[in-house]
């Protein structure tokens, strides 16, 4: 579909196709309007990148401990500096679908259990050396191997063997996954000279920019790389700078005093404030990341699925988008899906807040006394003062919530996945159901933070996984939204969408659902006008 | 010699390195007490159990406690402060960036606020009740009450959002020449001078007031000596113990202290590598850390020792 | 006491102190809404409705700054006379006694400042179980080893003049000479310290929050008000500037009165002789 799409949007741009028309046949193609619509600014955009400059971002997401070793990626400041330095084999595009990187073309065989890579030619990495496919196994090799730390392990663990051919990287799985193209593009999996196996944080790839400094929590700088082989589409300025800015407010003043650029993680409180400065604009756009709060299913009280509906009826969702992010973002269903994800059924009733239908699961699961929420401030933005409006929604339903703020310091390793009610997120990193499905959700999965263990759900996971025809795979996704929906552990009350801010010397900007900053490409494609 | 007073100098410097032993000691329980794993929080939350089981066999977390202190020990006493958990590279190399950023901030701050306290402590005296001393004391006292953030986001809206004139960002790095680099740091400068000014020019005001009561200033007063004059020859070296003892105080402050300052300015200092190890709970960079803020305080400490021993005449001449 | 002699900075002091005392004291009754309540918008700019506009959740901004008053000034309040009760005697007793008791202790509170308050604290609160005595022992003792000092710097001065040799040659106990000897001549730079200190003490209550160490929500201090708010300064947004300078004027007015205590008490030492 994409190339499709991309052919007609350069053909309505250079006039040949009305706007109109245009947007007629990319819902055809199954693209909404607003998608369609940014595909067409993007391109128009496209007609002139200027060369040259300095470009300068200010982002939240960096710390003194960071390595450019891109398997211990986690945070976004490393992980956007990997953009710039490196490649993946693919890409995931603004509409969901394959862009083709180092990787010039996939074949999958008939049962989607091997998957072969044809490798780019001619392809240089920073130290003049040529890419082979060689380079690639040995990085999936260092991503995959039992003594690995890599952040990526996780999605390598299907894979059966893996072998290098000419100019073919092969991967056979286990079991059948139709998605594999998309998990190849995890920011981890930066294609690096041998693998990286001697030097993993030399920082040395196929990227438009060379790492000239490297300070971690405080900024890194890249410079020009000439032998880019995608030198018409990235790799606009000079140099590019990130400067580790992890306070709010002292982001925000570095952008409003000319500073810096771009910023990313404006405050959705702020960004009304923030649009009227001139020559400021706000960035955002809606994707995957939610908010959550979890409940584990198997430890009481929790394990009484009235008591979880009780809850699950007792917080206000519209509240919560409108106060905690001012309207940047959507109202959850408690489902991890919405319809950023492909195959996403759009009739799954929404859930509302519904005092009586609370107070009638409540009284129905025999539950009396406190119940403990626990939550701090790095749980989600606004994560404390979501507690607290939890907190008095379900007062008006007759339960009574006890908020308890940790603090930052541990929560991820002491109280999330660990206690049986606490506030977390997920950030919108993984582009299929599969993969969100079976990071949290699957009976073994490492992150089942909800302790969500159910036999008939994996069953359907696995079939959805090695399923070809989309259709069905639609109904099989379906089902698996609903039993979350109804039965599950997660409370979902917010999507969040993705606010960057930008000075206007900024061109090029195009929303990308996927990430935060143009999916952390914002410095590489943007140019100063 | 074997004159009282080197005497006394020698065993503080020994106590000094006692006190420091004994920090360590402190610092290293300190560390094994922290809850969280430490392969966990450098993994973070997208870990699997596999990469944290691996990790954890890579950093010898097996060992007994009292055999990582002694390794640690004495790695440290042959100035190797060991390899960060986190990124595999030596602590030192690091550090030594980092802490020369903390001296640079704190040096220029206190090199403006120390003088700047003592001589608006001596108007105020000299002005006694009167509207100079009034305003220094409002003054004063409204910087240090405001929160620091507070106060740093005070500075970025008006000084450098509005009327940009100096940078919110203060980053500095080695190819900024030192004007380019005071430049940088102006708002985080004037931050801690604001911040710890008021303590040190209130304590210089109190304690000088408080000798000025002495019989033997009213004696100097009435040999017709001028005010100036009294504070300067009689009252000021005998107030001098409290008022260094409040300038140590301050000036181990702006070392060890300024994590929120850093935070605000995003300035590379040692405060926030701090925290961010702690967080990632990174127990050597934590402890090397931790032991060069513990020296520098019982440094600093010994220094103010050694001159309040020197400047007060009856310890200086014992009956 | 004669009114007519107190100066008008320190009436000021005096009456903006108990100003805040008044509504500290009495928020449930004076607050025109419940202190959790959300009764608005986000950020709704001051007007009838909410005379000083609402905070980051929408709740009103003056109910949460009298609420605030209350948590504020009662933790930094105990905390600090906890701090300058023990820090205090346990400096003079050193100063007076001299010795391997002044070694042992100044050196265990060297080392107890040698160690950054931030560390300490959060290894501190995090072992121990969080409440609001904990919140409250912790502060006072780690606040008061600087108490400790500055008393122990006076007193040792003070020890070595004749008045108190000869006190000593009297044969007065410990006891005498630290409260009759000692401590009325070391007030006036303890008391210059004291307003300080309960100056310092909210904010180290604020960076405790600012560390999600502090005060459980929806309770809240000042300086954690400041902090949840402070993404509107750039904007200046009420709610994030109100509770900062509520916290300046409520320091002013409490040093205006430790002031002017300073001046009576050096005063009357300047009577003594």
């Amino acid at each position: 579909m994409s190339q499709e799409m991309n052919y007609l949007a350069k053909l309505a741009v250079e006039g040949k196709l009305g706007r109109r028309a245009f947007l007629g046949k990319a819902a055809a193609l199954g693209a909404s309007t607003a998608v369609a619509t940014s595909l067409l600014s993007g391109t128009a955009l496209a007609a002139g990148p200027k060369k040259g400059g300095h470009l300068k971002a200010g982002l939240a997401g960096g710390e003194s401990t960071n390595s450019l070793d891109p398997a211990t990626f986690l945070t976004q400041v490393p992980a956007d500096f990997g953009r710039m330095w490196g490649d993946t084999l693919v890409e995931v595009s603004r509409i969901g679908e394959i862009v083709f990187r180092l990787a010039e073309s996939i074949e999958p065989s008939a049962d989607a259990k091997t998957w072969h890579f044809t490798i780019r030619k001619g392809v240089k990495f920073h130290n003049g050396k040529t890419l082979t496919a060689t380079d690639v196994l040995k990085t999936m090799e260092r991503h995959s191997g039992d003594d690995t730390k890599s952040g990526a392990l996780g999605i390598m663990r299907g894979i059966e063997s893996m072998k290098a051919d000419g100019d073919v990287f092969s991967v056979t799985l286990t079991t059948a996954n139709a998605d594999l193209p998309y998990l190849m593009s995890d920011y981890h999996l930066i294609i690096q000279p041998d693998g990286g196996m001697d030097a993993p944080d030399a920082g040395i790839g196929t990227g438009p920019y060379k790492v000239t400094v490297n300070e971690p929590g405080v900024r890194h700088v890249g410079e020009r790389f000439e032998d880019y082989w995608d030198a018409g589409n990235r790799g606009h300025a000079d140099t590019v700078e990130i400067v580790v800015l992890n306070d709010a407010t002292a982001r925000t003043a570095a952008l409003q005093g000319g500073q810096v650029h771009m910023i990313n993680r404006v405050e959705p409180k702020i960004a009304d404030l923030l649009e009227r400065v001139p020559g400021v604009s706000v960035k955002s756009v809606s994707g995957r990341g939610h908010y959550v709060f979890l409940m584990h299913c198997n430890t009481a009280p929790f394990d009484n699925n009235d008591l979880r509906l009780a809850l699950k009826y007792a917080i206000d969702r519209e509240e919560m988008v409108d106060k905690i992010l001012r309207g940047y973002g959507s109202v959850g269903n408690d489902m991890p899906i919405n319809g950023g994800y492909p195959l996403f059924s759009e009739d799954i009733p929404q859930r509302t807040f519904d005092p009586d239908k609370a107070s009638f699961h409540y009284k129905k699961s025999g539950h009396s006394g406190p119940i403990t929420l626990q939550t701090a401030a790095t749980a989600f933005s606004g994560a404390v003062d979501a507690a607290q409006l939890f907190q008095q929604s379900a007062a008006k339903c007759g339960i009574t919530l006890d908020v308890k703020r940790e603090p930052d310091d541990g929560y991820w390793t002491e109280v999330w996945n660990k206690q049986p009610f606490s506030a977390s997120y997920w950030g919108g990193s993984r582009p299929v159901q599969d993969q969100m499905y079976s990071t949290a959700y699957k009976s073994d999965a490492d992150w089942n933070d909800t302790r969500f263990f159910r036999p008939d759900f994996d069953k359907l996971l696995l079939a959805a996984r090695a399923e070809l025809d989309q259709a069905k795979r639609v109904g099989l996704y379906r089902e698996m939204g609903l039993m979350v929906h109804n039965e599950g552990g997660v409370i979902v009350p917010m999507f969040n969408d993705f606010i960057n801010a930008v000075s206007d010397t900024v061109a090029g900007w195009e929303d990308d659902p996927s990430g935060e900053s143009m999916n952390g490409f914002a410095l590489a494609k943007t140019w100063l006008a | 010699m074997g004159h009282p007073i080197l005497n006394l100098v020698a065993q503080r410097i020994a106590l000094g390195c006692l006190l420091l032993l004994m920090a360590s000691v402190l610092i290293f329980i300190g560390t094994q007490i922290l809850p969280g794993d430490i392969a966990q929080s450098i993994l973070g939350q997208s870990a699997t159990p596999e990469a944290v089981a691996n990790l954890r066999k890579d950093l010898g977390l097996n060992d007994p406690a009292y055999v990582r202190y002694f390794t640690w020990l004495s790695g440290v006493l042959q100035g190797d402060l060991g390899v960060a958990l986190s990124n595999g590279k030596p602590i030192a190399q690091a550090v030594g960036q980092r802490l020369s950023n903390t001296l640079f901030l704190a040096g220029w701050a206190a090199l403006i606020s120390v003088p700047l306290a003592v001589l608006l402590g001596l108007l105020a005296v000299q002005y006694k009740n009167r509207w100079p001393d009034k305003l220094i004391s409002g003054v004063t006292l409204t910087t240090i009450s405001l929160p620091e953030f507070f106060l740093g986001y005070l500075l970025i809206f008006f000084i450098s959002v509005q009327l940009r004139w100096f940078p919110s960002v203060a980053i500095i790095n080695d190819s900024m020449s030192l004007g380019q680099k005071l430049n940088t740091i102006a708002l985080p400068v004037a931050v801690l001078v604001l911040v710890v000014l008021a303590q040190m020019m209130r304590m210089t005001r109190a304690a000088i007031l408080n000798v000025m009561q002495s019989a033997y200033i009213e004696t100097a007063e009435l040999k017709g000596i001028t005010p100036f004059q009294v504070i300067r020859k009689h009252a000021f070296p005998n107030a001098i113990a409290p008022i260094i003892n409040v300038i140590m105080l301050n000036l181990a402050y702006l070392v060890v202290g300024v994590v929120i300052v850093e935070v605000v300015f995003a300035y590379p200092g040692m405060g926030q590598y701090l925290v961010d190890h702690v967080s990632k709970r990174d127990v050597p960079v934590v402890q090397a850390c931790a032991l060069i803020f513990a020296s520098v305080y019982i440094s600093l400490n010994i220094v103010a020792d050694i001159v309040s021993i020197v400047a007060n005449p009856r310890l200086r001449h014992p009956k | 006491m004669n009114f007519k002699r107190i100066p008008i900075s320190a009436l000021v002091g005096i009456l903006a102190t108990s100003g805040f005392l008044f509504i500290a004291l009495f928020a449930p009754v004076i607050a025109p809404y419940g202190m959790a309540e959300i009764v608005g918008d986000v950020w709704e700019p001051m007007s009838d409705k909410f005379w000083l506009g609402t905070d980051n959740i929408g709740r009103d901004l003056l109910t949460r700054m009298m609420y605030g008053a209350r948590t504020t000034i009662f933790i930094a309040g105990v905390a600090t006379i906890l701090s300058f009760g023990l820090g205090s005697v346990l400096g003079f007793t050193a100063a007076v006694k001299g010795g391997w008791v002044d070694m042992v202790m100044s050196r265990a509170v060297d080392l107890l400042m040698s160690i950054p308050t931030l560390i300490f604290a959060l290894v501190v609160l995090s072992v121990l179980p969080g409440n609001l005595l904990t919140l409250i022992v912790v502060m006072g003792i780690l606040d008061s080893t600087r108490v400790y000092r500055l008393s122990r710097a006076v007193a040792v001065d003070i020890n070595v003049m004749d008045y108190v040799e000869a006190a000593r040659l009297r044969g007065e106990g410990l006891r005498w000479i630290i409260f009759k000897e000692i401590l009325p001549n070391a007030l006036s730079p303890l008391v210059a310290e004291l307003g300080l200190r309960f100056i310092f003490m909210i904010l180290f209550l604020s960076s405790l929050s600012f560390l999600g160490l502090g005060i459980q929500p929806p309770e809240a201090d000042w300086g954690s008000m400041v902090k949840a708010n402070k993404d509107g300064i750039n904007f200046g947004i009420p709610a994030a500037l109100i509770p900062g300078f509520a916290i300046a004027i409520l320091a002013i007015s409490v040093n205006l009165v430790a002031d002017w205590i300073l001046n009576r008490t050096s005063d009357l030492k300047g009577g003594r002789g």
